[in-house]
């Protein structure tokens, strides 16, 4: 059994700066930390290990400091890190980067065939969600997202079984592995790990990847591969908060009545 | 049994740091314990950094320590009600490199010194607390941490924890500080722009001042603040001793509000943004409190000594100091094999020649006659502004009749004796 966690490493603070000019992010000085919700994705990683065994691998791609972000993750009890890093892999979007870890994952896969790869729901700064599902159509596998609980999982027969958040309620699924799964926040808690792990991480040494060392396509990597570029990056106004009108069973015309004076002022100003 | 190492340091503050650096550099296999999540979260320090001590470690730091400014001007403010006077010494020589000192910011400065020893060799474990040591025959032979699988095993323990150190203490070589030997030091990080920090203070690009302020902005209470200038920001605060603290129900952030908005102090800060919020214990005993610096296979360096110069507001030059001293003494006790309390007496004999003990013996009164005689906060401040102003003040009355008025007004304001007495006792104090 072989599991991937794909983690990201992001500023600390939902107040990042943004360069005026470049409308890039500015990193400089804000310290970094693993995306919250792939902690999520870890742990259940760690749980599907103690049950069944496993060999557990996270995954990233990023900048050379974002092996920090995986050495803490070999501290919370992860086997093996490996970061995808190369000049040509910068300035990715969700396409280029699920391309880029699809192509990183394929690797790990030939060393020892993967089964199931967990992602996070999204990042904190990127926030779109793109990149389990992204990965999953490159590599053929299954996809399962906004998981809120893995019920079983049958290595026998190559199926898992789960508990899908859903718009309307919550699905169970049955799909074949391997899988992509993204998870959900707060299906776990995080475990204080034993002390062996975090001298484990102090002395591990993070594996480094870059373009020759894997199977890729430079012109689908990094800025070159990404058709989306950012335009401008600004904050939003806050949203009005909506007028409420309770709603008098015993009289709905008097209801009625009352909405329509409203929206009749509003509407006339 | 695990491995086991030949030091374990407790602490990733720069008198731990300084140490693990130390054995390392001699070929010991040391690992540091750090409770926060990276060396540096924990730490709350006004930020003066003396260059000397870490030079001594780390040969020409400022080309890649992440420091703030040098400090070319050093303030001091006795503050009144409403006024204040100051005294400032602004030199060329300090706008010289190599500089005397620095302004830092701790969570920033920490972690690259921490980075410093871990390239060396040491393993730095953060996030993990030490929650007492393992003792067998009276010998201190590792530390248990509050991990599964937790405990670690040392010929030697260096206690770096900084103030109010547990360890020391269930070991017995001190009792809980008293609250007339520690401060509660309340800080903030002030954020201003680059260009409104060196005008407000007078200051070129890399240039910056460190203010020590005395006077009603403790009220009342023996107690110092601080304001010093970062890149773009100001490190300001105050600290006061416990018991002062609570003998007169002041909330420290109260000291703080009050201090922010004197009106000496609130044009130095309009318009900054509150960045940061911290408390923190500052151990104010001096020489006369110091513990017992080891026992069998323990040390204790740093800020879990008490060792700071609360005259000079100097600390984390002590402690980097103290650190490499200790580590120095376990290096002679490896050498020897010899891990008890007598050979580890080396670390005492070396700190006494060092300027640690040197200073702080100098300034060994300083601390019980500033807590018995707040006149030095209370009075004199005031006294040497209303003073001041009588001179300054241009009313037609001669110069000569108010020099006799603002001399009615001392003996008036602290009686002749008091003053006699109070200016043999500073004598004293820092003679
Ligand atoms: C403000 C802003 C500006 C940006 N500007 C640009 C720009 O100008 N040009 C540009 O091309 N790109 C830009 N990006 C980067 C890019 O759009 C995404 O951040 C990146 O492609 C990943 O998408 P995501 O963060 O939305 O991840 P999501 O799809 O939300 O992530 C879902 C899960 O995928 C996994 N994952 C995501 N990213 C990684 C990774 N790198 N390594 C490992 N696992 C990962 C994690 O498990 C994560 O929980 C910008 C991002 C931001 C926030
Ligand atoms: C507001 C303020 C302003 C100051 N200004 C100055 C100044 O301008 N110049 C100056 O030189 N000094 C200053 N000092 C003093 C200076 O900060 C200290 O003297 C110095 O930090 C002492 O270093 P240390 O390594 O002994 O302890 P610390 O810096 O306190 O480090 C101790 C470390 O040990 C860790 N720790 C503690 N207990 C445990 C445990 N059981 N297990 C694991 N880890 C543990 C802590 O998290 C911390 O990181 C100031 C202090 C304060 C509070």
């Amino acid at each position: 059994m072989h599991i991937v966690v794909c983690i990201k490493q992001v500023p600390d603070s939902t107040q990042v700066k943004i360069d005026p000019v470049t409308n890039t992010l500015m990193r400089q000085g804000v310290p970094s930390i693993i995306n919250p919700y792939d902690i999520f994705a870890i742990e259940e990683a760690l749980r599907i290990k103690d049950k069944f065994g496993a060999k557990i691998t996270a995954i990233s791609m990023g900048p050379p400091q974002a092996k920090d972000a995986l050495k803490k993750a070999v501290s919370l009890g992860i086997d093996e890190a490996v970061l995808l890093s190369d000049r040509a892999f910068a300035g990715a979007d969700t396409l280029a980067t699920s391309y880029c870890l699809a192509c990183g994952i394929k690797a790990l896969n030939k060393e020892n065939p993967v089964d199931l790869v967990i992602c996070g729901k999204q990042t904190v700064d990127g926030d779109t969600a793109q990149v389990g599902p992204g990965i999953a159509v490159r590599l053929g596998f299954s996809q399962l997202t906004y998981i809120e609980k893995i019920e079983k999982i049958d290595f026998e027969r190559k199926e898992i079984f789960v508990y899908r958040h859903a718009e309307k309620g919550k699905q169970y699924l049955k799909s074949r592995l391997p899988a992509v799964i993204t998870v959900l926040d707060g299906i776990n808690e995080l475990r204080y790990a034993p002390l062996p792990e975090l001298f484990r991480a102090a002395r591990y040494q993070v594996k480094a990847w870059d373009k020759k060392l894997i199977e890729i396509d430079e012109n689908l990597c990094g800025m070159k591969g990404s058709p989306t570029a950012v335009k401008r990056v600004f904050a939003p106004t806050p949203r009005q908060r909506g007028e409420m009108v309770s709603f008098n069973e015993r009289n709905p015309e008097e209801t009625a009545r009352a909405l329509t004076e409203k929206l009749l002022i509003n509407k006339n100003g | 049994m695990k491995d086991k190492f030949d030091c374990i340091v407790v602490g990733a503050g720069p008198a731990g740091i300084s140490a693990a650096l130390t054995l390392v550099r001699a070929g010991l296999k040391t690992v540091v314990i750090e409770r926060g999540e990276y060396p540096g979260t924990k730490n709350v320090m006004g930020g003066i950094l003396y260059t000397r001590p870490l030079e001594e470690l780390i040969p020409e730091f400022w080309k890649e320590a992440p420091l703030e400014r040098h400090i070319i001007e050093q303030r001091v403010m006795l503050v009144s009600k409403d006024a204040s006077t100051s005294f400032s010494y602004k030199s060329k020589q300090l706008d010289e490199p190599p500089y005397n000192s620095y302004s830092i910011m701790r969570a920033t400065f920490d972690r690259w010194f921490a980075s410093k020893a871990e390239s060396a060799g040491a393993i730095i474990i953060n996030e993990t607390l030490v929650e007492s040591l393992i003792v067998e025959n009276d010998k201190v032979i590792g530390v248990r941490t509050g991990r599964a699988d937790g405990e670690l095993y040392a010929d030697l323990v260096i206690d770096a924890e900084g103030v109010n150190s547990i360890l020391a203490r269930d070991l017995g070589l001190h009792p809980e500080i008293p609250e007339h030997n520690v401060a509660l030091a309340v800080k903030e990080i002030l954020a201003l722009p680059r260009e409104v920090i060196e005008a407000r203070f007078n200051l070129k690009a890399e240039q910056g001042t460190a203010i020590e302020l005395v006077g009603d902005i403790s009220a009342g209470m023996m107690g110092i603040g601080f304001i010093y200038t970062n890149k773009e920001s100001l490190s300001l605060g105050i600290g006061c001793l416990i018991s002062d603290l609570r003998k007169s129900g002041m909330q420290p952030y109260d000291l703080l509000d009050r201090f922010k908005e004197h009106p000496m102090i609130q044009p130095l800060i309009e318009g900054a943004q509150t960045k940061e919020y911290s408390a923190h214990l500052i151990p104010e005993g001096g020489y006369r409190a110091i513990p017992p610096l080891c026992a069998d296979g323990f040390l204790v360096a740093g800020d879990a000594a008490g060792l700071v110069n609360s005259v000079h507001r100097e600390g984390s030059n002590l402690a980097i100091t103290s650190g490499r001293l200790a580590a120095q003494t376990v290096i002679e006790a490896k050498k020897k094999n010899d891990f008890t309390c007598r050979a580890l007496s080396l670390y005492k004999k070396l700190l006494d020649q060092s300027f640690v003990m040197k200073d702080l013996k100098k300034y060994r009164n300083f601390p019980a006659i500033m807590e018995k005689n707040k006149h030095f906060f209370t009075t004199y401040p005031s006294l040497l502004s209303d003073s001041a102003y009588e001179m300054i003040k241009v009313d037609g009355v001669p110069k000569k009749t108010k020099q006799w008025k603002i001399i009615k007004n001392f003996i008036k304001g602290r009686s002749l004796w008091g003053l006699v007495k109070d200016g043999f006792n500073l004598l004293r104090a820092i003679g």
